[in-house]
């Protein structure tokens, strides 16, 4: 493998990777809970595609260091901050499918959703 | 041209709406329910005939439009062809309201409320399809009306009356769609739709379009003005009450389509563009094969009102089959036929009324005998059944004389022969009613007497009208003079125009 | 306070909605006035953003005064504005009918409701007033959370439904986050008016055509686009009236606005790769129409019926903006408001038959015109309107559409938005009959004024909706003029 793919497209391949685990997870997998764990991974996904945008060559954090001066030195700490947003956000959903799951556990006793589908129907 | 803002087009309309309001609050009150619909229908014809003299004076009088949408407005005009049908409408309203009374209180129908106030709200809408001036409020109206004709043909309330509902809500709706595209297309091509006689369509369109548009628009008044094969629903809307029947069936609904076709060859296409286009002669044998086959399935019903069902089918293809010939005389006699046969027909669907309500008889092998008991009510049935055979002084002679004559001027003489053969064939399924009834001897009859009060004054008024418009076609209302007027806006193109 | 309006908009119910699980715990009684309170004021600062900018211009209104790009700014137009007022509106009247379902629950169950419901009306409404395309995705998530909550309050049945609808919404909402990645990737920026302006040389590049892709496949998500409709006919059954109504109502308008937000203003309809996509729009919206007005036939649920329904309308607006020419577009816009409260109404109706009598079957829906004559008469004008009769509001937007795509002679369209009317008649038609003409066993006790078909604070709300539609329709014409046509791309009608 070329260093430059190694270097600059290998990881959007495998953020391409997680990201199709998502609806993959949650087509093909009959248990509620591994269709959340699919979710979660898709919005992983998203979150580290936000996070390598910002990185930069020979850049380090965005704190600043006195003397050092240029834009080039720092990476870019927008994608880090929206993406604290965006883990809130996912922590959230992930809290309300929790709390359903636990209502779905509760009421029908299985979280295998054809199950949950028979018994919802009778 | 004198064209004058008028509110009473407005009234006209609005006065039936207010009503069907007055009577759903008075359903405890059955004699102020029906106090409020014969003050709603004498105001409505006092406001329509006020407008007569202005209208026969060459004036036209219109409202001011209510912009309803981006670049389109609703608004009513009296021009000569509105004030024919408004003021039929308006005045047969209060006929029909009084034999209402009588018919459903001797029947002790339920629903009478409902029965009353959609009545008024189905005249609100004849109105506005009289009165409307371009395509957009011509369509309000015609969909209202079928929306508020629907209580009236469900009326029974039964498996049948359910059943006939569906079948004619599907007719007109999809009817009224085709139609809706026809229109908006016009809106396309044109960017309005006001009527304009002698047409405004010429050269907007491409040839194919235009003809398309035609056909579309077509059926969606066809399915209204009950053009084989888009009938179907006519017969099966007999369920509902006679004078549903009489009204609605045989003046305004029908009669709403046929208006609408003429509007559509006068006001919309034009006689030279239809000639170019070459599509009104299909509408014309279409018409010509409606007559005839309805004639001839009337003469194999034995229920009495399947019978004139059948027959307001074959007689408003003769206001098509005016309009499809294209030339003076045809549209002319095809838009007195509008008047004509409303006063004949409403007076047999009567008839067949008071025979349902006195004796509880629906078919004609049933009948025998009766006219010795109700000879007023078979008498003037014998007057209508001569009117649309065709005899001479009696109304149905005038219109057809007249189709006639424009069947002559295009030079088809076989319509002439549609028009003759159509005569004889009314004549075959009519007078055997009329014959049974007064000379045939039955026992059954004898305890009955004539129908009460209420019922038969409306239909000796519509039998005697009959005969004096026969006589004198321009008596009360000036239908022929109206219909003239109008007839000569379409051929010269403008509303007071000259000679032919 | 004039000049905050913007942000009052978005504040009020938001701080209210956290305040509101204390006050519930205090005062249980208060939770509503306060709820509703919130709510007016949301409308007023509504109607206030609409007046100002009606006459004075497009609102740029930045928080903190930091200059776009770098702060975030809310943008209203005369569109946004009068989304914020339909949503508010329609927030505010539902609440108002919700009194009765909530009388006797505990003050968590009070409360929650309230702070959801009021999360969800935060969350819309920013959604419409934002011009910021990461603030969006926020508000996005804000009202899906609050709505599967909503909806999962409904039963066991609702809970499965809502998880359902969480694992689909969120595909959706990545999606869309997803997309938006890209376009920050290749032009650096987040605020709408400035990605208008910096991706308009870029429309050709695969990363912009990803990012299409992307934000298409999340709003149809959202908005229930044929293919992706799968989550709605359950969550729309399921859910409990009083939050099904705004839901049904708004959730899916509020996405359909933000596609045409997006297709038409940031990345203008003029380019070859949105014309595409709006193409494949297109495609999918007729089918979705015909689709759905068929299925809605096969149910004999009601609900599932409204449900399915929904998915045909929304369609409608979607293929207002596939067909794109103005006609298209103003229909596309009436129809968002017209279906918002035909649909709110419908869903009213339903919650209140339930309550009434029970039933949600159709076929029990025998005689149901003498026991609530007031509210199958509100269903009648919703009705006549969805199948497009005039002169109710239904009417003139299927108007609209009809007229645009003959414009462009996009006779499909015509011909799915013609026979989807009629296919809509054969389904309302029925429960016309059911309601009106079937006659019933058992003795029915008509409504009087001693005993009301339904309380007050429910009965209210529906008859004002239904007033509304038709008024709607007759008025829509200062309605379309002076109001919409200024949301039109290019700022007014050609």
């Amino acid at each position: 493998m070329s260093k430059e793919f190694l270097s600059q497209y290998l990881l959007y391949w495998l953020i391409a990777v997680l990201f199709m685990i998502g609806p993959i997870g949650m087509i093909f997998k009959n248990n509620l809970m591994k269709k959340l764990m699919a979710m979660n991974i898709m919005q992983v996904a998203v979150i580290i595609f936000f996070l390598a945008l910002g990185q930069k060559m020979d850049a380090t954090l965005p704190i600043e260091i006195p003397g050092l001066t240029g834009v080039t030195n720092y990476i870019n700490p927008l994608p880090h901050a929206l993406m604290l947003t965006a883990i809130v956000v996912s922590l959230s959903t992930t809290g309300v499918a929790l709390a359903l799951l636990l209502l779905i556990q509760k009421k029908y006793g299985v979280l295998e959703e054809d199950e949950v589908l028979r018994r919802m129907d009778q | 041209m004198n064209v004058l803002i008028d509110y009473r087009p407005l009234w006209a309309v609005v006065i039936s709406l207010v009503a069907a309001g007055l009577i759903m609050l008075s359903d405890k009150k059955p004699n102020l329910r029906e106090a409020w619909t014969l003050i709603a229908a004498f105001g409505k014809m006092f406001i329509v005939f006020s407008m007569l003299p202005a209208v026969l004076s060459g004036q036209i009088l219109v409202t001011e439009p209510l912009h309803v949408a981006k670049g389109i407005s609703l608004y009513l005009k009296a021009d000569p062809m509105a004030m024919i049908f408004a003021a039929l409408a308006s005045a047969l309203w209060i006929v029909t309201s009084f034999y209402s009374i009588g018919y459903m209180r001797k029947l002790k129908e339920e629903h009478q409320t409902g029965y009353f106030a959609s009545f008024a709200v189905c005249l609100a809408a004849t109105m506005g399809i009289a009165f409307a001036g371009n395509l957009l409020t011509f369509f309000v109206f015609y969909e209202i009306l079928t929306i508020a004709t629907y209580p009236l043909v469900i009326h029974e309330r039964d498996d049948e009356a359910i059943k006939s509902g569906r079948k004619y809500l599907a007719y007109t709706l999809i009817g009224g769609q085709l139609l809706l595209v026809g229109i908006i297309w016009v809106y396309v091509l044109t960017g309005g739709g006001d009527f304009q006689a002698g047409g405004f369509l010429a050269g907007k369109g491409s040839v194919t379009s235009l003809r398309i548009i035609f056909v579309l628009m077509m059926i969606g008044t066809g399915v209204k003005a009950a053009i084989m094969p888009l009938h179907g629903w006519l017969p099966a809307a007999m369920v509902a009450p006679t004078p549903v029947s009489a009204l609605l069936h045989a003046v305004a609904v029908v009669k709403a389509g046929a208006f609408g076709i003429l509007r559509i060859v006068g006001f919309v296409f034009g006689p030279e563009l239809l000639k170019d286009l070459g599509v009104a002669t299909a509408l014309a044998w279409i018409a010509g094969f409606t007559i005839i086959v309805s004639s001839l399935i009337a003469i194999a019903q034995d229920n009495l009102k399947r019978r004139l069902a059948f027959s307001t089918i074959g007689q408003l293809s003769y206001v098509v089959l005016g309009a499809a010939l294209l030339t003076p005389m045809g549209i002319l006699g095809g838009m007195y036929h509008i008047v004509a046969h409303a006063f004949m027909k409403i007076t047999l669907f009567f008839c067949a009324g008071a025979i349902l309500a006195t004796v509880h008889k629906h078919n004609i092998s049933e009948l025998n005998g009766i006219g010795r008991q109700m000879p007023f009510t078979m008498g003037a049935f014998a007057i209508g059944s001569l009117g649309i055979t065709g005899l001479p002084f009696i109304v149905g002679f005038i219109s057809k004389y007249n189709l006639a004559l424009g069947a002559l001027e295009r030079g088809q003489g076989i319509f002439i022969a549609v028009l003759l053969a159509s005569g004889l064939l009314s004549a075959s399924y009519l007078l055997p009613i009329v014959y049974i009834a007064f000379f045939k001897k039955s026992e059954e009859f004898q305890e009955y007497k004539e129908a009460n009060l209420c019922m038969l004054v409306p239909l000796v008024f519509t039998a005697a009208v009959s005969i004096i418009l026969g006589i004198f076609p321009n008596a009360g209302a000036h239908f022929y003079d109206l219909a003239t007027m109008a007839v000569k806006s379409i051929v010269t193109g403008n509303l007071l125009g000259g000679g032919w | 306070m004039r000049e905050q309006y913007p942000a009052l908009l978005i504040i009020v119910p938001l701080l209210t909605a956290l305040v509101i699980p204390i006050i519930a715990y205090l005062v249980k009684r208060l939770v509503r006035w306060i709820a509703m309170g919130a709510l007016i004021i949301a409308n007023i600062s509504a109607i206030g953003a609409l007046m100002h900018v009606l006459n004075q211009g497009v609102w740029h209104y930045r928080f903190g005064n930091w200059m776009p790009p770098w702060g975030i700014e809310y943008v209203i137009d005369p569109l946004s504005a009068g989304m914020a007022l339909l949503i508010s509106f329609i927030s505010l009247v539902v609440l108002i009918y919700s009194d009765v379902f909530l009388k006797e629950e505990g003050w968590l169950k009070i409360g929650m409701y309230h702070t959801l419901y009021l999360l969800l009306t935060v969350g819309l409404l920013g959604m419409v007033v934002t011009g910021d395309v990461f603030n969006f995705y926020v508000f996005l998530e804000i009202s899906s959370l609050s709505a599967y909550g909503l909806i999962a309050s409904g039963g066991s049945k609702a809970v499965v439904a809502a998880f359902r609808y969480l694992l689909i919404g969120t595909i959706g909402g990545s999606c869309y986050l997803l997309g938006v990645g890209y376009l920050y990737a290749i032009t650096g920026t987040l605020n709408m008016g400035d990605l208008a302006v910096r991706v308009q040389p870029l429309m050709d590049s695969p990363a912009v055509i990803v990012a299409v892709s992307m934000i298409l496949v999340g709003m149809g998500i959202k908005m229930a686009l044929f293919p992706m409709h799968g989550w709605l006919p359950d969550s729309y059954t399921y859910a409990p009236p009083h939050a099904i109504s705004f839901i049904s109502g708004v959730m899916t308008k509020v996405a359909a606005y933000a596609m045409f937000r997006y297709f038409y203003f940031i990345f203008g309809a003029a380019n070859e790769t949105i014309a595409i996509v709006l193409q494949v729009i297109g495609a999918f919206a007729a089918i979705g129409i015909i689709v759905g007005s068929i299925m809605a036939i096969a149910q004999s649920d009601f609900r599932r019926m409204l449900a399915y329904s929904s998915i045909a309308q929304v369609s409608y607006i979607a293929l207002g903006l596939a067909i794109g020419n103005m006609y298209g577009l103003i229909g596309a816009m009436f129809h968002i408001l017209n279906h918002a409260i035909m649909k709110c109404c419908l869903f009213l109706i339903a919650g209140g038959i339930k309550w009434k009598t029970g039933e949600y079957k159709i076929a029990k829906f025998i005689e149901m015109s003498r026991k609530m004559p007031k509210t199958m008469g509100a269903f009648i004008i919703a009705a006549l309107s969805m199948v497009g009769i005039p002169p109710t509001a239904g009417f003139f937007s299927k108007w609209y559409l009809v007229l645009g795509a003959i414009e462009k002679n996009m006779w499909i369209y015509v011909a799915a938005i013609v026979l989807s009317s009629l296919l809509n008649a054969i389904y309302f038609f029925r429960i016309i009959e059911n309601a009106y003409l079937k006659k019933g066993q058992e003795d029915i006790v008509p409504a009087s004024p001693k005993k009301p078909e339904l309380p007050f604070s429910m009965l209210v709300p529906i008859i004002v909706l239904g007033i509304g539609i038709l008024i709607i329709g007759i008025f829509n014409e200062p309605i379309v003029c002076q109001v919409m046509q200024y949301g039109l791309p290019g700022g007014g009608m050609r």
